[in-house]
């Protein structure tokens, strides 16, 4: 099949506004006859859910946590992206439009990023009408920051906390379609197939979690807004539930997969302190701000600060390397992740790193204290001299910007970080990479759409801070409920998908197969002590940096490991009970198999782009080399085994933006 | 160290459940609490026992998913904290720690430290929420400026993960503070108050059916909050709920 982006025609800026004139829309009557499912609670699963029921369709939303108010966009810190211009320091919406497709590495499609610049400011705008309690100014408006690779403050933000204010603001308007009936919602509800009848995705099989029971559930259209697949490396920033079993069911029933392998590895997390560790926490880039990074220059400072017999704090100026300031002048400390997180393994790996490990910087707050200490003291009238006092004074205001930051990092690690700083390193937070969509948002199975960070359209190689929160709620809020309607103007006279059909049949006896052997197998070994194996695969092998021998072994490797899995593992228990080894068993069985798309996908790109690192393709100061024969997506379609999974190419053609050599010096 | 487990056993709704104990070695004091049950659950797996069942998502303080009593306190010893955020340096070598569900009418337990919280949800759907459809034509963000004190305290009181500790550490069972906190939010924000009166009342109607017990400003809810939700919250949902009385 080939792939049909569906990008309208017509000049950039009125290309959206074109489109949702042109579109089908269903009449108000109509919408009570169409069912459509969403699975998914977080920003877009959430807000598309909302939207829908306001807009009339009866929906039927699905989550496997115990509220759709859980799901992982909860997590988000630092902010969100708009491009409202409110500071007047110059943005608008092409520069939020050209500051992504630049952060993205030249890697996504022209006409989505600015589709997502367009809605943004009404983002904003929505969530203010709904409560949201945004950060603001003495004078009553809202306050901005600046995030990396970007030299505008258009940040919206609540303090270290703006995922979790804007999911509530997006659970809020599922809450009230709840109330008055049009959402139908199904907590402790995992999806384990996409139904396909006739062609078109018409229903999903569902397993109650805490009965166990396989359910049925039909629509005219299913939408999934499951996230990212980052736990395919076990540790990571996301949440342990999270994981790519509806993305990787929906690509087996004919979904491509877009750039598996565009991973964020985000610079500023928690660094891993021992075996037992389950998970890694994210320090917001937002901290990046007023916090400056560094390690000691000298090797013998190095050794001195591991040993415990030299305290960072003692070490002068001078014998630190503010290695971001020194290698990019022009955006410092604020570059995208990619480069900030590469930078870091690059002082790590020539023996800098100042934790046990080795894996570690800082990121230090004492200049930023100073800084804001001065101003206060300056407004109250207070001794500007008085260090103590200056310092005081300054670490209120770092508090009242990140304060919730800094009780975490202190909670984790036992440190206090407004007297010594930060350690940190980079760790898996994001996956660009998803679901194919066209234009529409919708997959190549019809009636099948993705959105959010399940899809790969809007942040190419590399997503900038605080854009996956402006995706999310722009697919959800403002774009797939338009869309969805040009479908669905076809469906009008269909009637109710009935569940009693040879399609609905097969779907759920092969989620009962998988359930049935993984119950039965009498193996030996738990389901972490896989997924922790593959986690090592893909963090050595697949991770910051990427090589044509290593990827080669992980395919080899983690094909070897699917086989044992499926060989050996144990699962305590029954199949019609609460069981979370068995669903745990059920989502690691699908990493096992993206994992090797993964490296297959990371394998054939023979190039670095954004947060996709081939040793081979570098320049020779060690930045990331584009090629020109490689600007295209990578849509991966499913014939069997990940090995045989075939590549389609979807050519990028970049119209109103040059594509150059990335740079941030 | 070394630790002895005391922990809540039921099967399902219906078992009557009991305490089980399980004695705990090597445990690192680097280890969060659940990473600690987490490889106390690897040894049940092992041996081919049932793990025990506990909720848990985020592991970073956010979702609210982790709830249990950690010797009797809702997420355990330490303040300001859920029990995902927890780490084993709080306790020492050789303690004896019991782990159980949280224990109210309106949260029936499920399975071992898992309980129903969909009470809250409920709660949720009955007002708390700000009539808005999405349109794209709503008005620009800054038409109306908000005193930043009350965007502050208004947010100060969003940030209500919604874990179910208030009612788990009150002796009348009372999600007060959690319904609170919604009304607090929406009644500092101008945007809330079209519809201050019917929120308020359908809330605590809602709260009301759900079995939760009344109030009788003990305090223990804001001392075990993870999130410092305080009880001027509780103060100013009365406020709203007379007001809204008399008009209503």
């Amino acid at each position: 099949m080939a792939l049909d982006s569906k990008i309208p025609k017509g000049p950039l800026a009125d290309k959206w506004t074109n489109h949702k004139n042109e579109i089908n829309l269903v009449n108000p009557a109509n919408k009570r006859l169409i069912d459509v499912i969403v699975v998914g609670t977080g920003l877009a699963g959430g807000s598309a859910a909302a939207t829908l029921a306001e807009l009339g369709y009866n929906v039927k939303a699905f989550c496997f946590q115990d509220s759709p108010r859980r799901a992982h966009s909860i997590a988000a810190q630092g902010g969100i992206n708009a491009a409202k211009n409110y500071q007047g320091d110059g943005d608008s919406t092409y520069r939020l439009f050209y500051d992504t497709v630049k952060g993205g590495d030249y890697r996504s499609r022209e006409a989505n990023v600015h589709r997502l610049a367009e809605v943004s400011t009404n983002i904003i705008d929505q969530c203010v009408a709904q409560g949201v309690p945004f950060a603001r100014d003495y004078g009553g408006l809202l306050d901005n920051r600046s995030f990396g690779g970007v030299l505008v403050s258009r940040t919206f933000y609540a303090k270290g906390q703006t995922g979790q204010q804007l999911l509530l603001g997006a659970y809020s308007a599922m809450n009230r379609q709840i109330g008055r009936g049009k959402i139908k919602m199904f907590t402790r509800h995992e999806m384990l197939d996409v139904v396909i009848v006739d062609g078109k995705a018409r229903g999903i099989i569902a397993r109650n979690l805490v009965t166990g029971e396989i359910e049925r559930h039909s629509a005219h259209a299913v939408v999934l807004g499951t996230g990212g697949y980052g736990n395919a490396f076990y540790l990571s920033t996301y949440a342990m539930g999270s994981n790519v079993t509806a993305a990787w069911k929906a690509h087996k029933r004919g979904a491509y997969f877009a750039n598996p392998c565009y991973t964020q590895i985000h610079p500023t997390c928690i660094p891993v302190s021992g075996d037992h560790q389950s998970k890694l926490t994210l320090m917001s880039e937002s901290l990046r701000n007023d916090g400056r990074i560094w390690v000691p220059k000298h090797k013998k400072d190095v050794e001195a600060i591991r040993e415990g017999s030299l305290k960072p704090t003692d070490l002068a100026e001078e014998d630190r390397d503010y290695y971001l300031e020194r290698r990019y002048p022009a955006f410092g400390n604020l570059v995208p992740r990619d480069v900030a997180s590469r930078a870091a393994k690059e002082r790590c790996d020539e023996g800098y790193g100042v934790n046990k490990t080795g894996e570690a910087v800082y990121l230090d707050f004492a200049s930023a204290f100073m800084r804001y200490g001065k101003e206060q003291a300056h407004v109250k009238g207070l001794d500007e001299n008085d260090e103590s006092l200056v310092k005081k004074l300054g670490q209120e205001i770092v508090k009242n910007k990140y304060g919730n930051l800094f009780q975490m990092y202190e909670k984790i690690v036992d440190q206090n970080p407004y007297e010594t700083p930060m350690m940190i390193y980079p760790a898996v937070h994001y996956t660009m990479g998803g679901i194919w969509v066209d234009y529409n948002l919708m997959t190549t199975v019809p009636g099948l759409y993705c959105i959010g960070e399940a899809n790969f359209s809007d942040h190419g190689a590399n997503r900038l801070g605080a854009s996956a929160l402006m995706q999310g709620l722009a697919d959800g809020y403002f774009v797939l409920p338009y869309t969805i309607g040009d479908y669905l103007a076809d469906d009008i006279r269909t009637g109710p998908i009935s569940t009693d059909s040879k399609e609905f049949d097969e779907a759920e006896k092969s989620a009962t197969d998988i359930i049935d052997k993984l119950v039965n197998n009498e193996g030996t070994h738990s389901v972490d002590y896989f997924h922790k194996k593959l986690g090592k695969i893909m963090w050595n092998k697949c991770g910051m940096a990427r090589n044509e021998k290593d990827l080669k072994e992980a395919i080899t490797e983690i094909a070897e490991l699917r086989a044992e899995f499926w060989k050996d593992v144990k699962i305590p228990g029954k199949a019609d009970e609460y069981n979370e080894e068995l669903a745990k068993a059920g989502r690691v069985a699908d990493f096992l198999e993206l994992g090797e798309l993964f490296a297959k996908d990371a394998l054939v790109r023979e190039e670095s782009a954004g947060g996709h690192f081939r040793e081979e393709y570098q320049t020779p100061e060690g930045e990331a080399m584009r090629r020109k024969e490689f600007q295209f997506v990578s849509a991966w379609e499913y014939k069997g085994e990940p090995k045989d999974a075939v590549l389609h190419k979807e050519d990028l053609v970049y119209e109103n933006i040059e594509v150059k050599e990335r740079s941030y010096k | 160290m070394n630790l002895t487990l005391k922990i809540w056993r039921q099967k399902n709704a219906s078992d009557k459940g009991k305490i089980v104990d399980y004695p705990m070695s090597d445990v690192s004091p680097d280890m969060s609490f659940l990473e600690m049950l987490d490889v106390l659950n690897q040894e049940l797996i092992d041996k081919g026992e049932e793990p025990i069942a506990f909720d848990h998502d985020c592991r970073e303080g956010i979702c609210g998913m982790c709830s249990m009593y950690v010797n009797g306190r809702a997420h355990g010893p330490d303040s300001m904290i859920t029990v995902c955020q927890l780490h084993m340096r709080s306790f020492n070598d050789g303690d004896t720690i019991f782990i159980e569900p949280w224990r109210a009418t309106a949260f029936p337990v499920i399975k071992d430290l898992i309980v129903d919280r969909s009470a809250f949800d409920r709660i949720q759907h009955a007002g708390g929420f700000i009539s808005v459809n999405t349109s794209g034509n709503t008005q620009d963000a800054n038409a109306i400026p908000i005193e930043k004190e009350n965007a502050d305290k208004a947010f100060d009181a969003a940030t209500c993960i919604g874990c179910g500790a208030c009612v788990a550490s009150c002796k009348n069972s009372s999600a007060m503070l959690f319904v609170s906190a919604k009304v607090s939010q929406f009644a500092l924000l101008p945007q809330g108050q079209v519809e201050a009166t019917d929120r308020v009342l359908n809330m605590v109607k809602q709260m009301d059916e759900e079995g939760f017990g009344n109030c009788t400003n003990t305090g223990a809810c804001e001392v075990e909050c993870p999130k410092g939700i305080s009880l001027e919250n509780i103060a100013r949902m009365n406020r709203e709920y007379l007001a809204a009385s008399f008009k209503g």
